[in-house]
């Protein structure tokens, strides 16, 4: 489209770089701190680069670790990861909703990179997007995940533990400043965000982390659809295209 | 590299991606109910709230560690900061505090 081409004269993957450079920042030190942690297990930094650069998934990386050092089988640490992870069956239906279309070929590559947090970016672009700045998000991301996870094998506890405590809180900056903007512009969203907190926060007293998200969100998502059924703007009538 | 690790991980893989890759590769858009059309463009935002609450409450033994997070992203957003300005900002805040947190509030 032409006519739209004046939001700027870069490459839509370019964009997809600048956005998911927020991403790589936020994974630094989880990546790190992942690989500190698989040192102690022991997995060696080959088996540590692998997983990050096979999986990409850090809450279900995190959680792997923890079950092998308690000397789990393969078969529960998998299974564990399978519902760790099966919220992204959501995530991934409704991104799909606002790609533009391509060959399944290109769409399967770039359903690896499917975190919450390339989930988060994507999703909340303003208008639809492009195979190429999915890429572009994804590709930064998992460099960082990837290259950091293997270093804090290497390095471990460098950093000073203040920095550290504040830095685990990088990714929920992310996801609230990703959220703000569309709060101030939208009540359904205000709606959405707060009864999936609400929600999260009770069924996480009693189910595992990965069933109570999705049944908060998919809760939330019908419940506040069936109450308000007006389409938020951003998705529907941006004119710009990424 | 031990046989049982590269067989975790593999699996690990495997019930991951196959996930994330169905919707892409098997849904059609054009194919979808708008009722549920209208639910699916509503789950990012619900997501958010799900992936920010409870877990940024209880990152830290003392909730108001992560309590003075929220609010400082959420002042920091509010004032049209860019993603890296929020995410930079409310580290440097929390670095800033986080003396104030040692120790459990309960």
């Amino acid at each position: 489209m032409k006519e739209l081409s004046v939001t700027g004269s870069f490459h839509p993957f370019i964009y997809g770089l600048k956005d998911g450079s927020s991403i790589a920042l936020g994974y630094v030190p989880a990546a790190i701190t992942f690989g500190f942690i698989a040192q102690t297990v022991p997995l060696t930094t080959l088996e540590t680069l692998l997983m990050s650069m096979l999986v990409f998934a850090g809450a279900a990386q995190y959680m792997a670790l923890s079950l092998l050092a308690a000397g789990t089988g393969a078969f529960e640490i998998i299974f564990t990861t399978f519902i760790v992870n099966i919220r992204h069956l959501l995530m991934s239906a409704s991104l799909n909703e606002k790609v533009l279309p391509d060959h399944p070929f290109k769409k399967a590559g770039y359903a690896f990179g499917i975190t919450d947090e390339v989930f988060a970016v994507t999703s909340m672009k303003e208008g639809t997007i492009s195979s190429a700045y999915v890429y572009g998000v994804f590709l930064i991301s998992y460099l960082s995940w990837a290259g950091f996870s293997a270093a804090g094998h290497g390095i471990g506890d460098l950093l000073p533990s203040i920095l550290q405590q504040s830095l685990t809180f990088a990714l929920y900056a992310l996801f609230i400043a990703l959220l703000t903007p569309s709060l101030k512009k939208h009540r359904k969203v205000i709606f959405l965000a707060c009864s999936a907190a609400v929600m999260n926060s009770l069924f996480s007293l009693w189910l595992a982390e990965g069933w109570a998200l999705i049944l908060s969100v998919t809760l939330s998502a019908v419940l506040i659809e069936w109450a308000a059924p007006h389409q938020i703007k951003t998705h529907q009538d941006a004119k710009e295209e990424f | 590299m031990s046989r049982e690790i590269i067989i975790i991980i593999v699996g690990m893989a495997l019930v991951t991606y196959i996930p994330r890759m169905l919707p892409f590769v098997f849904f059609r858009t054009e194919k979808i109910p708008p009722k549920i059309e209208g639910i699916l463009k509503n789950v990012p935002y619900a997501a958010l709230g799900a992936l920010i609450f409870p877990g940024a409450v209880f990152i830290h033994d003392n909730p108001l560690f992560g309590i003075t997070g929220i609010a400082a992203a959420f002042l920091i957003s509010l004032t049209g900061g860019g993603l890296i300005v929020v995410v930079l900002g409310s580290i440097a805040v929390l670095t800033i505090l986080t003396p104030l947190f040692q120790g459990s509030l309960f």
